[in-house]
């Protein structure tokens, strides 16, 4: 798929990550395509369980075992403004061989979730910011402790120089997360995955770092693909988005018309159901009826299902939707109000 | 020191539950002799009125105090010096910070909690029937059908099945586990519920039926609830006053909608306009607040504010605010509160946006 003759930087298409466990298998992504553009923001969003973060895993090669990659391409372009420029399936590189180890950190990072846990306690910051500089750049030991305190200055970090002699529980959660922008962001990367990059700061800070994260976009021109499970912060963000129920799409599609005229009874239900920070609050929440099955017990057909208001007994629960597009818009759903099952149907779960 | 914010709410009711200068400091100790060195001001100078069947909003960041001063509340933790009264059924006002065990014991009849972490809550070793019961247990309902026909009533009112009894708590999903959180804090019919971030653990879709049932409940059962939560937008739509606090100190206290459409405190503004808007259409005009929250073991001098204010004078840096009332009900702590306009929902942002379909 290309976007005004642009071709995407990043284009997943039919991307399956399963866990084989002792008690069955987990699909945690079934069936995701998406595109990410050079400069432009991918929001994935999604409640727990829903397989997001393990897209980004899945893209970087870094599943835990037993997950793996079951099906599907993750197409990396490094120049995708030249017609010719080499494409790389990340889905077919052995996660630990040298051309994953030579993508991951430098073309494309990963900003983790909890800030606290993702430095190491017992090596200082400027420890760990110069050895991702030095691993991927012949730099030597001086210049990349300057290179890192720039990084530092640059994420918003006062006194950077003092700061990297600290080690990461001597900083703030903020600061913290900060300092893990400026490793991810060491060696300039082109797509940026941020996995819940605000979920465990407050408020004023949360308003902060997406303010850096959009500055540095800006000013470097990455792709950033932002994984949350909170709305606002993806209305914020994003310029597409993609939203994920059970390891598959259930829409995706601008930003704009996604908020505005969503066309999946889970997006739906999903926007009426956030209590704003405009509403009056006197009347009741529309909820959405239900909970979130367990991955051994995932519905048949469409999975949304036994949750949805619009279920239509003897389609929804004997065929499995396929993520289609809307004509004339630019959005896409996997709903059978939209499109009508097919005669046969595949892929039975 | 402080004012007593005396008109905030209708005089002619007696308040169901007053906080008077509540301080709790926790001491840092150092070295072998665990000598103290200083004190973190977890709690510094609080007071506020609940009014029976009314819902209290308690906001702020981590570390701002609000978690402590529910504890200090219902005395899981021992404030340094305060007040809290409470209007008990049985024994009319009671100073809740005086009282002794046993005392204590019969008074949690009436005030009860509901924890933030519905995964750390429950004993995973316990069934539901001994969750939910053991405070029954514990105020003398010895018998075990007793409790069982109790529990069952219990686990119907949150929306859940009465024969889930016997299960374990990890066969449950989080929004389920929360529900039988709530059922154990009914249990004995408490008539003050202090809810400590009750659906920020949940997910989106189960957050809005948990937050529905905390409001049935409050109405079927005329509950009195003092909520605290960090999320803005669920405090606004569950309470009808609001208490803001900064590093240990209510800020700004008022009805919810003025409050939010016209907050009188920069730090109540700022927060505003932090929270992600769900409409792409409403991409912020937000300001943006430097710096961090201050650390309250060494609090700034004068305003706790004024290092990320953008309003602060030199006056800011040398006197403190107290919380003043400013009438509507209303009270705030700053000295400028004369002399600023502060953007509030109401004037960023001219429309409601229409999230959904």
């Amino acid at each position: 798929m290309t976007e005004n003759g642009v071709q995407p930087l990043l284009s997943v298409q039919g991307l399956k990550t399963y866990f084989p466990t002792d008690e069955g298998l987990v699909r945690a992504v079934d069936g995701l395509s998406f595109d990410v553009f050079e400069g432009k923001t991918l929001g994935i969003v999604g409640e727990s369980g829903c397989g997001k973060s393990t897209v980004g895993r899945s893209i970087l090669g870094i599943i835990d075992k037993p997950g793996h990659v079951e099906a599907g391409s993750i197409v990396w372009r490094q120049n995708p403004s030249d017609e010719k420029s080499e494409a790389i399936d990340l889905a077919k590189q052995v996660p630990t061989g040298k051309l994953m180890r030579s993508i991951r950190g430098n073309f494309i990072s990963l900003i983790f979730q909890e800030p606290m846990t993702s430095f190491s306690p017992v090596h200082t910051i400027g420890n760990q910011l110069t050895e991702a500089i030095r691993l991927h750049r012949d730099v030597s030991k001086k210049e990349s402790y300057d290179s890192a305190e720039e990084l530092l200055a640059l994420v918003g970090i006062p006194n950077p120089r003092q700061r990297l002699s600290e080690y990461s529980f001597q900083l703030s959660g903020g600061l913290r997360q900060r300092a893990m922008i400026a490793m991810a962001l060491s060696c300039d990367p082109k797509l940026l995955i941020a996995d819940e990059p605000t979920t465990a700061l407050d408020v004023t800070t949360q308003a902060q770092i997406l303010d850096l994260l959009r500055d540095l976009q800006e000013k470097n021109g990455m792709a950033i693909i932002l994984i949350t499970h909170n709305l606002g912060v993806i209305a914020e963000m994003a310029d597409d988005v993609v939203v994920m129920y059970l390891g598959r799409e259930a829409e995706s599609g601008p930003v704009d018309d996604l908020f505005h005229n969503p066309q999946h009874p889970y997006t739906q239900g999903l926007l009426r159901s956030i209590p704003s920070i405009y509403s009056k609050g006197e009347e009741k929440l529309p909820s959405i009826e239900g909970t979130i099955p367990h991955p051994f017990n995932r519905p048949s057909g469409c999975t949304f299902r036994p949750r949805c208001p619009s279920f239509m007994e003897g389609t929804c629960d004997q065929h499995v939707p396929t993520f289609q597009n809307i004509d004339g818009t630019s959005q896409g759903v996997s709903c059978f109000l939209h499109h009508p099952p097919q005669e046969v149907t595949t892929n039975g779960s | 020191m402080v004012a007593e914010p005396e008109a905030t709410t209708s005089a002619s009711e007696t308040p169901f539950l007053e906080v008077k200068n509540l301080k709790k400091w926790f001491p840092i100790q150092k070295g072998f002799l665990k000598r103290t060195v200083g004190h973190v001001r977890a709690v510094d100078d609080v007071s506020f009125k609940v009014m029976p069947g009314e819902t209290m909003g308690l906001v702020g960041e981590s570390g701002c105090g609000k978690t402590t001063t529910s504890r200090c509340i219902l005395r899981a933790v021992n404030p340094t010096s305060g007040q809290v009264l409470f209007n008990s059924e049985e024994r009319g006002i009671v100073e809740v910070t005086d009282l002794k065990r046993p005392q204590l014991r019969e008074l949690r009849r009436e005030m009860q909690m509901i924890f933030q972490d519905p995964f750390g809550s429950l004993n995973p070793r316990m069934t539901l029937l001994d969750i939910v019961g053991e405070p029954l247990l514990v105020h003398g309902m010895s018998s075990r059908s007793d409790r069982a026909d109790r529990v069952a009533e219990l686990l119907r009112l949150v929306g859940l099945r009465p024969e889930y009894m016997r299960r374990f708590p990890h066969a449950f999903s989080g929004g389920e586990r929360q529900r039988i959180g709530i059922a154990r804090a009914l249990a004995l019919n408490p008539r003050l519920v202090v809810a400590d971030e009750p659906v920020s653990a949940l997910d989106v879709s189960v957050q809005a039926q948990v937050i529905n049932l905390l409001q049935d409940l409050q109405e079927s059962l005329n509950l009195t609830y003092l909520f605290v939560a960090h999320d803005l937008s669920v405090v606004r739509h569950i309470s009808e006053r609001v208490a803001v606090m900064y590093v240990g100190k209510i800020v700004e206290m008022g009805p919810t909608e003025d409050l939010f459409n016209n907050p009188k405190h920069p730090y109540t503004s700022a927060l505003l306009s932090s929270v992600p808007v769900p409409d792409p259409r409403m991409r912020s005009t937000r300001i943006a607040l430097q710096g961090e929250v201050a650390n309250p073991a060494n609090p700034p001098s004068g305003c706790y504010f004024h290092p990320r204010c953008s309003y602060a004078v030199d006056r800011c840096r040398e006197e403190s605010p107290v919380l003043e009332d400013i009438g509507g009900g209303r009270s705030v702590a700053c000295l400028r509160v004369n002399e600023i306009e502060l953007p509030g929902l109401g004037d960023t942002h001219s429309k409601a946006p229409s999230a959904g379909a």
